[in-house]
């Protein structure tokens, strides 16, 4: 059957904006988890009170974001089964495995250790309160190490075959599915853009301090934990944001020609477009800037070695298809009578262009019926969102670019212990929000650049839905659109009210940092 | 080592273990959380309540994310066809998950009486929304869901929302709350200072009372009201996981595997051992009170979950679609690896929980929140 398109496009919608909403919050927890183990070793280290201090003051808008971070991670762990419920049982003996591990071997650790960080001041000593933060840290990278295994499958599914008897993926090997390629590239990439996440909101909210000569020595030492950790973060995500450029284009040759906006092939090495205006009806780049070499240099690490354009793989996928189509009848074969020697060898031979027929299915109930041009329709889906994906990737690269050079610089000044120019406080101050939109956009090009497909020529996110009724899930989206907004203010509010206290404003840090009296009155 | 069978056997416990702990180790959080404006009658004692559970609520709230995970992992056709059919009860049930941790974060950073109304009010609906919601779903499982399955293994759903709200499956939703607002009631009476303790156990044996009554009416309900399923013909239990390869009758008894496997009636006695010590100890020093509490939410899920046995999820308007513990599972590959992963993992699981619980061990009195203010 063929699945409501309404409930299709709604349900993405709720995904992207719940996972974009949660991708707020999680990366900050990434990056501020380890700053805060690093500001309580240099405690333990050297027992400075102004250090616990810090790491007490961090931690009070750690715990705010931490909180949203856990409330809007719990709307994901469900919505595979809600939203995507031929997804989850297509899949889920591969994709439910990680996340489930995820939960046993990270966020178990890290739920339970979050509590004592915050109540444990007092309980443990001090060495082994810096162990519980240090695993706490660790705990939220390892959290989303899984989580990226789980996604990495999404893009590159290795490890898997089809099985016909079941109507569904099984496991081959789980050793190819945690050592996806990648999910390491993956890994490193997106926990490193949540360290300079948090480096950055330590910077910036330290150099509002010392705007207003406010908690100075306070501010400066968070600063020098922020320029370095920063400046490594960055240099990271950068790099090994590159290292994940080369895996897309192995594997996701399509989103790479998509960033690119590359119509056509090019002979090797191919160039990179610094600046055009995608033009996805007649299918080429206008105004482009074309920077010789580049992109052959990042896309094929090689100088002879051509990356295939749009409209080579379109036909690549109409090729795909035709295979598709084949698997397609042996598998319907196999599913009457699983014995048939000739439907086994067919669906042997073409079981990973099977996902291509499905393409068809959006238009049409029984690909094998498909017309060439029903086949031509299903390979032009193939292609993404060109001008989304072209500018999202080149203003991510330009955060990215622009975060290196302000680490860098500050990481210097902090050297010279000149962290008082007020125009470098300005810049740091309002560079605040950037490192938000470098990972939305990142999410983007990551996510929506894998369209149409839930699974990497395995399954089509159309095929993947829930078969609800589009009322339904204006229903959820609706409520959580409304529910989330509400929290998105409290959530700013208290973040705000927080950093303007600031360490002094917040008193004379008794047991508990972040204590406001409860006056008679309240009683 | 471990045939295809035994391993669904063994994740079917799994996960009825998880259910378990989630329901013992989340469900006295919702239980304070619920009771809050009744136990604490003043600010000052709302925010001991809350200090008892505040240390550790985040932990115990992964039993729940987990339990999900791991649904997926082992048993993805139930993961798929659950979540997907009780689509609008999943929704408010996650609302009612997303508004816990803001509400425990959020609450005590505001100094406003209004500030904290709120929270309060999100944090008790949210308890008592997740407590029914939960007790609901289950009840319905033994009166069948109304899905089916076409050839490609795509399910369809013929209900809506309203229709969950049957008679057995509101008093499967108050055996939930009461054995729930028991059990928060317990700990609270073990962890909170002696003048919230005395009216929390009260509470605990009124709440306690009402549970024993409503789970005997159930028992009672489900034996002679509601016809059982039954795999029909022969039950192949190593077979790929495709639930239309049976045939299921519907017409006997919930309790045939009571009858056949005597061993069964350990969950009902532990629920009543628990229950009626929980009536003697609640209250009185140690822990003994919330000990027996723990008992009673642990026998009342094996209860069900054996009557249940080897049904996951029982379909109403097409029998054979139901799933069963032979047919909705990952395959063997999976199962094996995530037996692998869960042995060592939960062991440490419970290791560290059990050292944060030693060290935020003791009461939380009245005099210490007046000394320092708990917020986090």
């Amino acid at each position: 059957m063929i699945v409501d398109p309404d409930v299709v496009g709604l349900s993405r919608l709720q995904f992207a904006l719940t996972a974009l909403y949660h991708f707020l919050f999680v990366p900050l927890t990434l990056g501020l988890a380890f700053m805060l183990a690093i500001m309580e070793s240099v405690y333990v280290m050297t027992r400075r009170e102004i250090w616990k201090r810090m790491t007490q003051f961090w931690g009070v808008l750690f715990g705010i974001n931490f909180a949203m971070g856990v409330a809007t991670g719990v709307t994901m762990e469900f919505q595979f089964g809600t939203n995507w419920a031929y997804y989850s049982h297509y899949v889920g003996d591969i994709f439910g495995a990680p996340l489930a591990i995820e939960g046993m071997m990270a966020f178990f650790l890290e739920g339970t250790l979050v509590g004592l960080f915050f109540f444990g001041w007092d309980r443990i000593s001090p060495l082994k309160h810096m162990l519980v933060t240090w695993f706490l840290a660790l705990a939220t990278s390892l959290s989303a190490l899984w989580i990226l295994i789980a996604n990495a499958w999404m893009q590159n599914p290795v490890g898997a075959a089809f099985n016909p008897q079941t109507m569904r993926m099984e496991v081959t090997s789980f050793k190819e599915v945690i050592f996806n390629p990648v999910a390491q590239s993956k890994f490193v990439h997106t926990v490193s853009a949540g360290y300079t996440m948090g480096a950055m909101f330590v910077l910036s909210i330290s150099a509002w301090y010392l705007l207003r000569g406010r908690n100075v020595d306070f501010a400066k030492r968070s600063m020098t934990v922020a320029a370095s950790f920063g400046l490594a973060a960055s240099l990271s995500v950068v790099v090994l944001g590159d290292e994940s450029g080369y895996t897309v284009s192995e594997n996701q040759k399509m989103k790479m020609a998509a960033i690119e906006a590359m119509w056509e092939t090019e002979p090797a090495p191919a160039s990179f477009t610094l600046f055009g205006i995608p033009d996805t009806k007649a299918r080429e780049t206008h105004a482009a800037i074309r920077v010789p070499w580049v992109m052959g240099l990042i896309g094929t690490r090689s100088i002879d070695q051509p990356i295939p354009g749009i409209a080579e793989l379109v036909d690549d996928a109409k090729t795909r298809i035709g295979y598709g189509i084949q698997a397609y009848d042996a598998m319907l074969v196999l599913r009457e009578n699983r014995e048939d020697a000739q439907a086994k060898a067919i669906l042997a031979a073409h079981d990973k262009d099977m996902g291509y027929a499905l393409l068809l299915k959006r238009f049409m109930d029984d690909p094998r019926k498909a017309t060439p041009a029903d086949i031509q329709k299903a390979a032009d889906s193939t292609i993404p969102n060109v001008p989304v994906l072209f500018w999202s990737f080149r203003i991510m690269v330009a955060c990215g670019m622009y975060f290196i050079f302000l680490f860098a610089y500050a990481f210097w000044r902090s050297s010279k212990r000149r962290l008082d120019g007020r125009g470098f406080l300005k810049v740091a101050l309002w560079s605040l929000p950037l490192p938000w939109v470098a990972a939305e956009l990142g999410w983007i090009v990551a996510e929506y650049g894998r369209q149409p497909w839930a699974i990497e020529g395995v399954l089509p996110t159309a095929l993947g839905a829930s078969s609800l009724t589009a009322g339904q899930v204006w229903i959820s989206l609706g409520g959580f659109v409304l529910f989330y907004t509400a929290l998105a203010f409290v959530d700013g509010y208290l973040m705000l009210k927080f950093a303007r206290k600031g360490p002094d404003g917040l008193g004379m840090w008794p047991k508990r940092p972040d204590a406001i009296p409860v006056t008679a009155q309240t009683v | 080592m471990f045939d295809y069978a035994t391993l669904r056997v063994i994740w079917w416990a799994l996960i009825g273990i998880l259910l378990i702990g989630f329901a013992i180790m989340d469900g006295f959080d919702f239980g304070v959380a619920a009771l809050l404006r009744i136990l604490g009658r003043d600010e000052h004692e709302r925010i001991v309540l809350l200090e008892t559970i505040e240390p550790t609520w985040e932990g115990n709230q992964v039993w729940f994310i987990l339990g999900g995970g791991a649904v997926f992992a082992a048993w993805p056709l139930l993961y798929a066809a659950s979540f997907s059919g009780l689509y609008v009860a999943m929704f408010v049930l996650l609302v009612a998950f997303i508004i816990r941790p803001v509400g425990f974060n959020f609450r005590e950073k505001v100094d406003d009486p209004r500030w904290r109304a709120v929270w309060d009010t999100c944090l008790i609906a949210s308890g008592v929304i997740v407590m029914l919601v939960c007790g609901v779903a289950f009840g319905n499982l033994f009166l069948g869901l109304p899905f089916r399955y076409d050839g490609d293994l795509r399910m369809t759903w013929d209900g809506s929302f309203f229709q969950l709200f049957r008679p057995f499956a509101l008093l499967a939703g108050l055996v939930s709350l009461s054995m729930l607002l028991a059990h928060g009631a317990s700990w609270a009476a073990m962890k909170a200072d002696h003048v919230i303790a005395e009216r929390a156990a009260k509470v605990s044996r009124i709440a306690s009372a009402v549970y024993i009554v409503l789970f005997v009416l159930a028992g009672i309900w489900l034996a002679y009201g509601i016809p059982g399923y039954a795999v029909s013909g022969p039950v192949v239990t190593d077979a790929m996981s495709n639930p239309m390869n049976k045939q299921v009758a519907v017409g006997g008894t919930w309790f045939a595997g009571y009858l056949t496997h005597p061993y069964f009636w350990a969950g009902p006695i532990v629920a009543f051992v628990g229950a009626l010590g929980l009536q003697l100890f609640v209250g009185k020093r140690g822990f003994m009170g919330f000990f027996c509490s723990c008992l009673a939410v642990a026998g009342t899920i094996l209860s069900a979950g054996f009557a249940l046995f080897p049904f996951l999820m029982p379909s109403s308007v097409d029998p054979t679609s139901s799933l069963t513990v032979w047919d909705a599972s990952s395959s063997r590959g999976t199962l094996l690896i995530m037996l692998g992963v869960t042995v060592v993992f939960i062991p440490l699981i419970l290791l560290y929980t059990g050292w944060v619980y030693r060290v935020m061990r003791g009461r939380v009195t009245l005099e210490h929140v007046r000394k320092s203010h708990s917020m986090y």
